[in-house]
């Protein structure tokens, strides 16, 4: 069942002020639209969406990471220049830059209700120091292993977790193997049939032992 | 002693053996698997214990629970650079004489999480395999072949000489390493002493053979 976003977008602003929320549009048949949440209100928000009388989203199914590199985006832009004296439309390529970013990922379903799920999006400041997300543990506590998977994996550090360490790798481990730059050790053994980034390992592997 | 006449002598009711065959017997024929497994072979693993494949009739109706009345480890699934330090401690604390079987791809090379970043690219890096199973997962009939296999081998092994098993060689060691977690992999990544990387032969190498192959 598909929630009605706009309705709750409005509630959420009503219900929780000053709190910022935006609806994702996702173009695929599934049409699972998704809301970012702003930082700051995250959790008052959280707790809205869990207690309302209407939307009593009481189950939190999934939580995710999502690790976004820095984006440009090229695009063609009419503009009118003045050639030798004549107003010309000249087609130019202006280039934006978004500057990356980590994101948590929260499926949201109703057990009183029978609804969802919604998708709730929340998105770090940047990849590199500005990492921080609030944790909805306290909120609902299946997300508390997720969140320290995501943690493990990606490295965002959620703030109010109850106990935020490594899950998955080993304590001693060091960076956050599912970073798209993560640069795993080279550790190539022969392959039979090497193949995509397996066969350049293997021509690396080659050129150094001749 | 001449095996035709140790045969005739049977049909004639009397019965001949030496103390290593006797020895041997006994020893192949009750090896006891350690209750063991990491992953989906595990279930494979099981399904050869239980009534339809039933490994009791080799004489390894007994899991046990704990390493130090095991004689035999089915390493049974993928072992994670996390898992792998508890598996060589657990291979450690069995007694001699001891066995390891190595069972479907992730055990004996990673399988298709080779090139990741949190699978052992197979545990014979770190302790001694006798019998290899390939398989994703082998079926219970590869794992009995392989069972019958290390039979073979327990039941061909001599007591005394130079090719006598570790086990009755004081030099040979019957503890192995157990690794270190690094920063991004485990210390060491393999033991040397057991594991050398097989190189594929050089294209040179290969070629000088048909060389002279085409001058004959």
């Amino acid at each position: 069942m598909s929630m009605n976003l706009e309705k709750i977008k409005s509630d959420l602003e009503a219900a929780v002020p000053g709190c910022s929320v935006r609806i994702v549009l996702n173009g695929s048949p599934s049409e699972q639209h998704s809301l970012v949440l702003g930082r700051e209100h995250a959790l008052e928000v959280a707790r809205f969406l869990r207690d309302d009388a209407e939307l009593r989203l009481d189950f939190c199914s999934n939580v995710t990471g999502v690790d976004w590199l820095d984006k440009e985006i090229s695009e063609k832009v009419k503009v009118k220049q003045v050639v030798d004296g004549v107003e010309q439309e000249v087609e130019e390529v202006r280039k934006t830059r978004t500057p990356g970013y980590l994101e948590a990922v929260y499926h949201l379903y109703s057990m009183e209700k029978k609804h969802g799920p919604l998708v709730v999006r929340m998105h770090t400041e940047d990849r590199a120091d500005g990492i921080k997300l609030p944790s909805l543990t306290p909120v609902w506590r299946s997300a508390e292993f997720q969140e320290r998977e995501i943690f493990d994996l990606y490295g965002i550090v959620f703030e109010g977790h109850p106990d935020l360490r490594r899950i998955l790798m080993w304590d001693e481990f060091e960076d956050h193997p599912m970073r798209k730059d993560y640069v795993e050790p080279n550790d190539y053994e022969y392959e039979p049939t090497p193949h995509d980034a397996v066969l350049e390992k293997s021509k690396q592997a080659r050129t150094l032992e001749q | 002693m001449d095996p035709e006449l140790k045969l005739e002598l049977r049909r004639q009711g009397i019965f001949t053996t030496t103390l290593e065959e006797l020895y041997n017997w006994g020893r192949k024929s009750s090896v006891w698997p350690l209750t063991f497994g990491l992953a989906c072979c595990a279930i494979e693993m099981i399904a050869t214990t239980m009534a339809r494949y039933d490994l009791a009739r080799f004489g390894a109706e007994v899991f046990r629970p704990s390493p130090r009345q095991a004689d035999l480890m089915i390493v049974a699934g993928t072992v994670t650079k996390k898992m792998a330090p508890q598996v060589v401690r657990l291979y450690n604390q069995m007694p001699e004489p001891k066995y390891v079987i190595a069972m479907g791809a992730c055990a004996i090379s990673g399988g298709p999480f080779k090139q990741g970043y949190n699978v052992l690219k197979g545990i014979d890096r770190y302790i001694p395999v006798d019998v290899h199973i390939p398989g994703c997962p082998p079926r219970p009939e590869a794992l009995m072949d392989a069972f019958i296999t290390l039979q073979k081998k327990i039941d061909a092994q001599p007591l005394t000489g130079a090719d006598r098993p570790r086990h009755l060689n004081a030099d040979e060691p019957s503890e192995f390493v157990v690794p270190q977690y690094g920063a991004h992999d485990l210390v060491p990544a393999k033991n040397p002493k057991l594991w050398n990387i097989i190189t594929k032969p050089t294209s040179k190498e290969c070629m000088a053979g048909v060389d002279e192959s085409g001058k004959d």
